[in-house]
C-alpha cells in the first residue's frame, strides 16, 4: 500500500522538522543568554559609552521580538513562524530578514553541493565497480590505496592544501569567492564562466574526498553480488562479460548505494559548509560563519532549520522513489 | 607469542600502519613535553611571524606563539576531546545498542526511531546550535561534552546491528535456557565476543569526534584560549595566513591532523579485519 508507506515517511519528515524547530527554540534559551541585550551593549560600546537607557531599549526590542511573553506563548509563536518559514530579522544585518539572506546564499550551496554530490557519486560508483571486477585493467588496483587514504581526510583541510598548490603557488585558479570582485551577477556567458572557474577548487576538494567513500561501498557491494547464484548462472549461460558486469552485477550493487545517498548528503553538507568558509564561497556556510562571529542567533537558527528541512525533504524524496528503483523492496516492507 | 604477533602483523598491514602513525604522535608529544617549553604556546611569548629557524623550528604565528610549542601543547588537547567524546559516545551507544537489540520490543522501537531520525540530520549544524548556546568561555572538556552529545548515534546503530545477529547464535540460546539473566548474558556472553568490534567502533568514533571538534573550532566555536589543532587552523583562517604566504603557520597543524586521521583510519580498518576475518579475502 504505497499511500501508507508515503504517509509514514511524511510523518517522520514532520517529526524531524518539529524536533529541529524545538531544539532551535529551547537550546539557546537554556543558556540564559540574551542576544538582543548583548548586541545592544556591543553597539553601545562601539560608540564609546554605555547608554543609561539601555534597559529601556532592551525592553522595547524584547517587546518587538515578542520576547516578553511567557515561554509557551513564545514557543507557539515560534512554531507558527517556523511553519511559515519565517525567521524574523537578522540581528546583525537589521533590517534585512533572515529569509532574504538565506535565499541569496542557498542557490550557491545547492549548486555546489548538487554538482559535487552527483560527480562524486558517479565517479566513485563507477570506480568502485571496476575495483571489484576481476577483468578490469590492472592499473585500477593502484587507485585503491590513495582513494582510501583521501577518504579519511577532512574536506576543508584538503581544500586548504589545494588552494595553496593551485591558487597560490601556481596561480591557475582564483582563490576566493563565487565570482571575481567587481563582476556583476548577470545571466551572461562571461559571468557563468567566471562562476564556474571559482567553483572548481571548492568542488575539487569535496569531490576528491567524497569519491573514495562511494568507491569503497560500491566495491564492497560488488564483491557480495558477484558471489550470488544468478551471476554464476549468467556465466554458465555464456553471456558476454560486459553484459554480466553491467546488467547483473553493477545494476544490483548500485541500489544500496542510492539508499546511502540521503545519509551521505548530510555528511557532505557538513563538509561543504567548512569548504565554503575556507574559500569564502558565497553560500550558506560562509553566511553561517559570519553569523557565528557576529552572534546573530536568529540567522544561525534560520540556517540550521532551513538546512535540516531541505535535507529531510531530500530524504523523503529518495525514500519515495527508492522502491521504484528496486523492485525487491515493496512499499509495505520498507 | 611475539612471533605469532609479528606473523599476524604481516597479514594485517593496516593495523601496523595505524599504530605506527599514532606512535609517532605519542613520541612527538612525549618528547616535546620533555624538550620544548610549552609556555611559549601563549601569545606574545616569542617574536611574531618568524619562518622556521633553529630558534623556532616550526616558526611563529602572528600573535607571537611558538608553533612547535603550540603543536606539543595542542595535539594532546585535540586528542583528549576526541577520546573523551568517543568514549562517552561508545559507552552510551553500546549500552543503548545492547539493551535495544537484546530486549527488542517497544524500547527497541523508540531507540531505533530516535537514532534513525538523529542520523538524517547534519550533525555539525546541530552541534553549532549547541555550541553557540553555551559559547561563553567553552573549555576543552566542555567542548568534548558538546561533541559527545551526538557521538552516541552511530555506535548505537552499528552495535545494535551486531548484537541482533549475535543474539540468535546457539550459545546465547543455551545461556538463556540455563537460566542466565539478561544483563548477565550481555556482559558474559555477548560483550567478550564483540570486543574487537567495539574497539573498532571506538577508534572510529574518536576519529569522528575529532573531526566534529575541529570543524566547530574552525568556525570559531572552540575553546578560544586553548592551543588545539582546530583553533590553530581558526587563527590561520582568521589572519588569512595562506594568502599572506605564512606557509609554516598552517603546514604544522595540517600535517599533524593528517597523521591523526590517517592513523585512526588505518587502525579502524585493521581492527575491523581483526573483528571480522571474512573481510580478509576481500581486501
Amino acid at each position: 500500500m504505497p499511500v501508507d508507506y508515503l504517509a509514514k515517511r511524511f510523518g517522520v519528515f514532520l517529526l524531524i522538522v518539529w524536533i529541529a524547530a524545538t531544539l532551535n527554540f529551547f537550546l539557546p534559551r537554556l543558556s540564559g543568554q540574551d542576544p538582543v541585550r548583548v548586541k545592544l551593549l556591543q553597539q553601545a560600546q562601539l560608540g564609546g559609552y554605555v547608554q543609561a537607557g539601555i534597559d529601556a531599549m532592551v525592553k522595547e526590542y524584547d517587546r518587538r521580538f515578542g520576547l516578553d511573553q511567557p515561554l509557551w506563548v513564545q514557543y507557539l509563536a515560534y512554531l507558527h513562524d517556523a511553519a511559515r518559514l519565517d525567521f524574523n530579522y537578522s540581528i546583525a544585518n537589521y533590517p534585512r530578514t533572515v529569509n532574504e539572506i538565506i535565499a541569496e546564499a542557498i542557490p550557491w550551496t545547492i549548486g555546489l553541493l548538487g554538482a559535487t554530490t552527483l560527480l562524486s557519486f558517479g565517479i566513485g560508483t563507477f570506480l568502485g565497480a571496476l575495483l571489484a571486477w576481476p577483468r578490469a585493467p590492472r592499473w585500477i588496483r593502484f587507485l585503491l590505496p590513495p582513494l582510501w587514504a583521501l577518504h579519511a581526510i577532512p574536506f576543508f583541510l584538503f581544500g586548504l592544501i589545494l588552494m595553496y598548490l593551485l591558487a597560490f603557488r601556481i596561480t591557475v585558479l582564483p582563490m576566493f569567492g563565487g565570482y571575481s570582485a567587481g563582476a556583476f551577477p548577470a545571466l551572461t556567458l562571461d559571468f557563468a564562466a567566471d562562476v564556474l572557474k571559482h567553483s572548481i577548487l571548492p568542488a575539487m576538494s569535496i569531490v576528491l574526498v567524497a569519491t573514495g567513500g562511494w568507491a569503497l561501498t560500491m566495491r564492497g557491494m560488488m564483491v557480495t553480488t558477484q558471489g550470488e547464484d544468478f551471476v554464476t548462472f549468467a556465466e554458465a549461460k555464456g553471456l558476454k562479460s560486459l553484459t554480466i558486469f553491467l546488467h547483473y552485477c553493477a545494476r544490483n550493487a548500485i541500489l544500496p548505494q542510492t539508499t546511502g545517498l540521503a545519509l551521505a548528503l548530510g555528511q557532505i553538507l557538513s563538509g561543504a559548509v567548512l569548504v565554503e568558509v575556507i574559500f569564502a564561497y558565497p553560500g550558506i556556510g560562509t553566511v553561517l560563519y559570519h553569523a557565528i562571529r557576529e552572534n546573530d542567533h536568529f540567522l544561525i537558527q534560520g540556517i540550521v532549520f532551513t538546512v535540516i528541512v531541505a535535507l529531510g525533504l531530500a530524504t523523503l524524496i529518495l525514500d519515495a522513489i527508492y522502491p521504484l528503483l528496486d523492485p525487491r523492496i515493496s512499499y509495505r516492507k520498507a | 607469542m611475539l612471533a605469532a604477533g609479528l606473523r599476524y602483523a604481516r597479514r594485517n598491514v593496516s593495523l601496523v600502519v595505524g599504530a605506527v602513525f599514532l606512535l609517532i604522535l605519542v613520541l612527538f608529544v612525549g618528547l616535546g613535553h620533555l624538550f620544548v617549553n610549552t609556555s611559549r604556546s601563549r601569545p606574545l611569548s616569542v617574536p611574531a611571524l618568524r619562518p622556521p629557524s633553529w630558534e623556532n623550528p616550526f616558526g611563529t604565528d602572528r600573535q607571537g606563539r611558538d608553533l612547535l610549542a603550540v603543536m606539543v601543547a595542542g595535539t594532546p588537547l585535540t586528542l583528549r576531546i576526541g577520546f573523551v567524546a568517543g568514549f562517552l559516545g561508545v559507552g552510551l551507544g553500546s549500552l543503548l545498542g545492547f539493551v535495544s537489540a537484546y530486549y527488542r520490543g517497544k524500547l527497541d522501537t523508540v531507540i531505533r526511531g530516535i537514532v534513525d531520525i538523529g542520523l538524517t540530520v547534519p550533525g555539525l549544524l546541530v552541534l553549532i546550535i549547541i555550541a553557540v548556546s553555551i559559547k561563553e568561555g567553552l573549555t576543552v572538556d566542555q567542548m568534548a561534552i558538546v561533541v559527545a552529545s551526538l557521538a552516541w548515534l552511530n555506535p548505537t546503530r552499528t552495535i545494535r546491528a551486531q548484537v541482533l545477529s549475535l543474539r540468535e547464535r546457539a550459545y546465547v540460546e543455551v545461556a538463556r535456557l540455563s537460566g542466565m539473566s539478561g544483563p548477565a548474558i550481555i556482559v558474559k556472553e555477548l560483550m567478550p565476543n564483540l570486543l574487537p568490534y567495539l574497539a573498532a567502533t571506538l577508534v572510529n568514533s574518536v576519529s569522528n569526534a575529532i573531526l566534529a571538534s575541529v570543524g566547530l573550532e574552525v568556525l570559531g566555536l572552540g575553546p578560544i584560549d586553548a592551543p588545539t589543532l582546530g583553533m590553530t587552523l581558526y587563527w590561520v583562517n582568521y589572519n588569512a595566513a595562506l594568502i599572506n604566504g605564512w606557509w609554516w603557520w598552517w603546514v604544522a597543524p595540517i600535517a599533524i591532523i593528517l597523521i591523526v586521521f590517517l592513523g585512526l583510519f588505518f587502525l579502524t580498518v585493521g581492527l575491523d579485519e581483526l573483528a571480522n576475518p571474512r573481510l580478509r579475502s576481500a581486501v
